[in-house]
């Protein structure tokens, strides 16, 4: 086990260090953040002074060699755009990004297997059909459609939840949480149906495919002649077992939650680590820019790692093979 | 016991209307302030947010003329030495007096080597106290523009920097961040009560302003909101009362809307197209550079259907120009602000007697992201050239890209907006643009264009004290400008705001929101 998570860390700081080494190859052709930060009418002097101070005149490896030096050190730098440690941005825009995806993942579980349960016990009903038609185009609607369009229809028409922002929010520590006010309550639920909608549909199409699978197995079909109640079929034996790969899927999904949420965030300005990014983006805010794909990297990584660990807890066959 | 009970009406009547008169307002724009620190940033709207809280020692009046704000009067002694006297009884958000002091802290400051925006007053030297209401600040030689550039230092408080360490100004690249980056105390019309960047940043009446309040804003909420269907939404929802910055595509929606108007104005600044000035250009390298003959600017700018621009790409809230400033900037000369005229036939004329009756070929490229319609802007410019037989090679970008490759001159034919802020004032477009690059000057003259009458004019218009002269040395070199088509001037872009009906907020052609002219009624 330990040796497990030793290898897997290895491969962590692999992965980070092969993101962020693509990203400063690609910070050059983003802009250049010595434009953004001069006065309209700068002197080639001047600009040349601030590309020399902030060592933006040095090459890429350079200064590659010297990010990963002060990341090393636990410094991520200050940013171009808010003159203010990355460290501190990142910090306080975490919670805004961190509850949205929880709620927008648990939205998506909560909604997702109990229609995906019932669609699968009843395949051939009209709600199924229309259900599945519906499904198709949550999929494969843009999020910034998705987002807009509630936006018109629930805070511009019937003016019953707020189009943007987190509401009021309340200070636990250095944790900033909108659960405890009833703005912040409201806030969230517009958002969260953005970032959940297409997780939901996925978790829903899965949850039908595996408990279809698992309903013509075996070990139901003796059940079924035993006489048990179908509700202890449906849900104790086909469910339990439909699930495994939810949990791996939703794993997965609550990563790229976080790394996506970058468009809902945009649409209903919502004050997290994605709007940070591409406000950092326009402004070539190489520190914020960097930071970000650091942690998103790293979190991937032990996201990924957490699945694998929870698999082998939970599927016995996996953990035998390994010892 | 009646006038008792008249005497509590009253009371309660002037109550009720006081409650009634106290107003929050809360507004929204696409972009936040970066940091609260004056010294830390070069952001224009940040700036704009920066100014409901710090005072100026001159400020602009509504007409956006320059008055007395925190300096009552001001004199020059020498050439290079001005003096302001201070006014009394002025206090800041904390209760400290405003004296000299404060004014020397706050100069120094701004030209610290660290300062980011030390290059806004490029001419001083230092400040020197005189007596406690009495300061002087010295230049590097004979200067006319110092109360221009003095419009946009804020004035801190020298004992609140030193009680919370924030002396010497935020920084990248030294490291320096400081209290007075999130935090703020000044002497202006309103106190920050707190500043969530992205989010939320409040503000509250001083009610020990020095100045008679002209609104009636108890309360002002600023909620940034980037994306602009959201920010139109926000409004319409009864969530905001105002936003500056409407997208030209939702006015008539906005406007048809009960309840709400829209306020629009030409803006100060004002979009053209510059040229390569190298002998070749980069579309059609090892020929000669034909941009360099007058007679072929003039084809390309009498090939520009501009009535057809502001019609339909502007949705006719542009204002056409012929010159390189907009009417309120000092420098502009009515006679010549006509543009050339679009007229195809003398376009052709014109390229056949420079030598070029089959066209030639050019690059055009422009940014997609920060002008109002700059990408349409292009393509039909492009169409246009391309019609009067010219091969246009166009592209947009973003202005992250964009602007890099233009300051470096790697482009032929380029897009640019010049406001003149925040001196607003003709100098800079003859110190930025029209000078070539030598001793600081032609800092946007990316095109490497070099006019020997028009440095020299930079040059003298920098150093005469004399308005009057001063205006004329700048009216000569819009003249040469345009009489060379030095440049094509296109439009000023439009300005639109959008607010409830109740709500009273003057435009202004800088761009500014200034809460303390506005009323919610």
């Amino acid at each position: 086990m330990i040796a497990s998570i030793g290898s897997r860390l290895g491969q962590a700081v692999l992965v980070m260090l092969a993101v962020t080494a693509i990203a400063f190859v690609m910070f050059r052709y983003v802009g250049d953040p010595v434009a953004m930060m001069s006065r309209e009418d700068a002197s080639p002097a001047e600009k040349a002074e601030l590309r020399a101070s902030l060592g933006l005149d040095r090459p890429a490896i350079v200064q590659y060699g010297d990010f990963l030096g002060r990341t090393l050190k636990g410094d991520l730098g200050i940013s171009f755009r808010n003159q203010r440690p990355v460290v501190d941005l990142l910090a306080e825009r975490l919670p805004a990004t961190l509850e949205l995806v929880i709620v927008a993942t648990l939205l998506s579980l909560s909604v997702g297997i109990p229609i995906g349960v019932y669609c699968a016990l009843k395949p051939d009903g009209a709600l199924t059909r229309a259900i599945q038609t519906i499904s198709l185009v949550g999929i494969s609607m843009p999020t910034f459609v998705t987002g807009i369009g509630l936006i018109l229809i629930f805070a511009v028409t019937l003016r019953w939840l707020p189009s943007f922002g987190r509401g009021d929010v309340v200070q636990i520590g250095g944790w900033s949480t909108g659960f405890l006010t009833r703005s912040g309550w409201a806030s969230l639920i517009l958002p969260s149906i953005t970032l959940a909608l297409y997780q939901l549909t996925l978790i829903m199409r899965l949850v039908r495919a595996e408990m279809i699978d698992v309903l013509s197995s075996d070990y139901i079909r003796f059940a079924k002649a035993r006489g048990l109640p179908s509700r202890y079929i449906n849900f104790r034996l086909a469910l339990r077992n439909a699930l495994m790969p939810v949990v791996t899927v939703t794993g997965l999904q609550i990563g790229s939650l976080i790394a996506f949420a970058i468009v809902t965030e945009t649409v209903f300005q919502w004050p997290g680590m994605g709007l940070l990014f591409i406000q950092a983006v326009s402004f070539a805010d190489v520190p914020v820019m960097a930071a970000y794909l650091l942690f998103v990297g790293f979190l991937f990584v032990v996201i990924n790692m957490i699945v694998d660990l929870t698999y082998t807890l939970i599927d016995p066959r996996l953990r035998t093979r390994r010892a | 016991m009646k006038r008792g009970l008249m005497a509590l009406a009253g009371a309660l009547a002037i109550l009720m209307t006081q409650s009634a008169g106290a107003q929050t307002l809360r507004w929204s724009a696409p972009g936040d302030a970066v940091s609260f620190d004056p010294n830390a940033q070069l952001d224009s709207f940040t700036q704009n947010i920066q100014l409901m809280v710090y005072d100026t020692l001159v400020r602009r009046n509504r007409k956006l003329e320059i008055e007395p704000g925190l300096a009552t009067s001001w004199q020059i002694v020498e050439p290079t030495r001005w003096r302001f006297k201070l006014r009394p009884g002025v206090k800041f958000h904390d209760g400290e007096p405003f004296t000299a002091d404060d004014v020397v802290t706050t100069v120094m400051r701004t030209i610290d080597p660290d300062s980011r925006n030390k290059g806004n007053l490029a001419t001083v030297v230092k400040a020197e106290k005189v007596d406690d209401l009495t300061v002087d600040i010295v230049l590097s030689g004979p200067y006319p523009l110092l109360l221009n550039d003095l419009t946009g230092i804020f004035v801190m408080s020298k004992s609140w920097l030193e009680k919370n360490n924030a002396m010497k100004p935020g920084n990248t690249s030294t490291g320096v961040t400081t209290f007075a980056s999130t935090h703020a105390n000044g002497t202006g019309p309103f106190k920050l009560e707190s500043y969530a960047p992205d989010s939320k940043t409040v503000m509250t009446a001083n009610e020990g302003w020095w100045d008679k309040p002209e609104h009636n804003i108890k309360r002002l909420e600023f909620r940034p909101i980037k994306s602009d269907a959201t920010r139109v939404a926000a409004l319409l929802s009864g969530e905001i009362d105002m936003i500056s910055s409407l997208p030209l595509q939702d006015v008539p929606r906005v406007s048809g809307t009960q309840g709400f108007k829209v306020v629009e104005d030409p803006s100060l600044r004002l979009i053209f197209l510059g040229f390569n000035w190298k002998p070749e250009l980069y579309a059609d390298p090892g020929k000669k550079n034909p941009l360099l003959d007058v007679k072929v600017r003039q084809a390309l700018w009498h090939a520009v259907d501009l009535d057809a621009i502001q019609k339909r790409i502007m949705r006719g809230k542009s204002r056409n120009t012929g010159t390189m400033v907009a009417p309120p900037v000092p420098g502009y000369v009515a006679d010549i602000d006509k543009p050339l005229a679009y007229d195809p036939a003398l376009s052709k004329k014109l390229l056949t007697e420079a030598g070029y009756p089959n066209g030639f070929k050019t690059g055009l490229t422009c940014t997609n992201d920060r002008y109002i319609a700059d990408e349409q802007l292009c393509l039909a410019i492009a169409g246009m050239w391309t019609k009067a037989g010219i091969q246009v090679d166009v592209k947009t970008e973003s202005k992250a890209t964009y602007f890099p490759r233009q300051d470096r001159g790697e482009l032929d034919v380029w897009m640019l907006g010049w406001a003149t802020l925040p001196q607003m004032d003709g100098f800079s477009v003859l110190s930025g643009i029209f000078a070539s690059r030598k001793d600081g000057y032609g800092g946007s003259n990316a095109g490497g264009m070099v006019i020997p009458a028009l440095d020299d004019l930079a040059r003298k218009t920098a150093v005469e004290l004399d308005e009057g002269k001063r205006r004329a040395l700048m009216g000569e070199a819009f003249r040469i400008a345009k009489d060379q088509a030095l440049f094509i001037p296109l439009h000023q872009q439009p300005l639109a705001w959008a607010m409830r009906s109740n709500v009273d907020m003057p435009q202004f052609p800088d761009e500014y929101v200034r809460p303390w002219f506005a009323k919610v009624n």
